[in-house]
């Protein structure tokens, strides 16, 4: 057994997997919503809420596991702007995992709205009335809904760059299946 | 660590193609989710637009339904509603009320008198944490029976053309009734001798899991005396507000809330038909109106009235006007808590 290790635990590698696939749903139901008047705005905005709420207790677990299983090193050869780049997104995919769904709730409770989730469940107010402080966090919100969508895109690019590209290791450390797992390179060496 | 391998030139080529072709494609897709690529959709802003006086939206103020003056008071349940809705704010007891009577204009300084349609904003919370809220009109019918047929409406009604809204009315027939309310219907000379009407049908669920549609009512407990306009243009700009606040300074005012209930095949996704007058209504409770405050620095102020927000035991219904509402509402509200210092607080300093 190696003493580094070159995957994020399994349970990191679902929570992520998991968390993309909602992530992605809610900046999409974010952006759509926002921009129709259909039947369908009154589902959205409670798929919304309610998703926003998972997302949070997803991205405190996620946050735990992170300080606790750490995650592998980036190879050597990396380029230095690369790994600045990679370490600096992370910060900000994290401080938008976490921040985004407490503007939400924020943003309502300032509002005088009630926190209302899928299945009758309210949240309590975080904060108080207040028109400049929602105003504030409206702004933030939709704002850095966007900035979050773009980061997105550029993880999406640098993975699939490693994956296609460098072959170097960092895709298949967060590959939602094992693609080169320790087993398959030794067979693999062995075959040759 | 597995080594890096070389590729091929062409591959590594190929590669950054792919992955060029998922980032632009998943942009697009994200561009035509907000609309950006779809002019044609019918936005909340488009609707807002349509709203506004041709100087420009009153900044600061609700977008429509501009003039308004705040009231307390307590919903008084009577329980009868708990036969056809399990929200708890249909089970007999008395819960909170907030509210706002206002005038169907953009404009904010408008006079009463030359306002045809009336309305209430209200909001019952009872205990649990939950809300209803609801916005009504003295209208017995909407104007329109769809969202787009509306914007339309407002298209032709803001129009420089001197025959758009004829053209409008005979290409939508479902006009007719309310054309009829707004041109014959008596008026009245306050807010307390007003009906309001929810309009909109939404969805009771009872205790046994049944459905119900329905569609609610305040019916106001003052002896009506109905004026005409023009005895209305010989009052002040303002009497609406002034004579509700006298009103209710020498005692409360009631209205009882009725909630009449569809018979299988009537239409619930269209505001404009009326269900015949003998179906079954329940007097649910009592709305008792106890003080009066002006906006500015009311407790309705920075409340969005948004029909969608309801109890369980509450939901939507095939109408689709609550949804567009409360799309709309939301970009007003967006658009007025932002714009505060255009509508000043009149007390200074820091709030009690």
């Amino acid at each position: 057994m190696n003493a580094i290790r070159h995957h994020f635990s399994p349970l990191q590698r679902l929570l992520h997997w998991v968390m993309a696939i909602c992530i992605l749903a809610m900046l999409f139901i974010g952006v759509g919503m926002v921009s129709t008047i259909m039947p369908k705005y009154v589902p959205l905005v409670s798929i919304h809420k309610t998703l926003g709420a998972v997302i949070l207790v997803l991205a405190l677990i996620r946050l735990v596991t992170r300080f606790y299983y750490g995650a592998p090193p980036l190879p050597a050869d990396l380029p230095e702007p690369m790994k600045l780049a990679a370490e600096l997104s992370h910060y900000a995919l994290y401080a938008l995992m976490i921040g985004m769904p407490l503007l939400g709730w924020g943003m309502l409770s300032a509002s005088a709205y009630p926190v209302e989730l899928y299945g009758g469940i309210y949240l309590p107010a975080i904060l108080p009335q207040s028109d400049s402080l929602r105003t504030l966090l409206w702004n933030a919100h939709f704002y850095l809904a966007f900035a979050f969508f773009a980061l997105i895109l550029m993880h999406v690019a640098a993975a699939l760059f490693h994956a296609l590209v460098r072959h170097d290791g960092v895709f298949d450390a967060m590959a939602p299946v094992p693609i080169h797992d320790e087993a398959t390179r030794v067979e693999y060496k062995a075959a040759e | 660590m597995p080594e890096p391998r070389p590729s091929p030139a062409r591959s590594v080529l190929g590669s950054f193609v792919l992955i060029g072709v998922v980032v632009a494609g998943s942009a697009a897709a994200f561009a035509y989710t907000a609309g950006w690529l779809s002019p044609e959709r019918l936005t909340p802003w488009k609707m807002l637009e349509a709203l506004a006086p041709p100087s420009g939206p009153a900044l600061g103020h609700r977008r429509n339904h501009a003039k308004g003056i705040c009231f307390t008071g307590v919903f008084e349940s009577n329980g009868n509603g708990a036969a056809i809705s399990r929200a708890s704010v249909l089970a007999a007891g008395q819960y909170p009320a907030l509210g706002r009577f206002n005038l169907g204009t953009p404009n904010p300084d408008a006079t009463d008198a030359s306002v045809r349609v009336r309305g209430i904003g209200l909001r019952i919370t009872p205990p649990d944490g939950q809300e209803w809220r609801m916005a009504m009109i003295n209208a017995p019918v909407f104007a329109a029976s769809t969202p787009d047929g509306f914007h339309e409406l407002l298209v032709a009604a803001g129009s420089k053309d001197p025959n758009a809204m004829k053209v409008f009315a005979e290409a939508h027939p479902e006009f007719a009734p309310f054309g009829a309310w707004a041109k014959n219907a008596p008026w009245t000379g306050s807010y307390a001798e007003d009906r309001f009407n929810g309009l909109n049908s939404f969805i009771f669920t009872d205790s046994s899991g049944a459905d119900h549609a329905v569609r609610w009512s305040l019916l106001p407990e003052a002896q009506v005396e109905p004026v005409t306009q023009d005895d209305l243009k010989k009052l002040g700009p303002d009497f609406l507000e002034q004579e509700i606040t006298q009103r209710i300074r020498s005692g409360p005012q009631r209205w009882t809330m009725t909630v009449t209930v569809a018979n299988p095949g009537d239409p619930t996704a269209d505001p404009t038909k009326a269900w015949p007058d003998d179906r079954r209504t329940i007097e649910v409770g009592t709305l008792v109106v106890q003080r009066i405050e002006a906006e500015a620095d009311g407790p309705c102020r920075d409340i969005n009235f948004d029909p969608t927000v309801l109890p369980p035991g509450i939901r939507t219904s095939d109408d689709p006007f609550p949804a567009a509402r409360s799309s709309v509402y939301a970009k007003s509200y967006d658009l007025r808590t932002a714009e505060a210092k255009d509508y000043p607080r009149t007390v200074t300093g820091p709030k009690p």
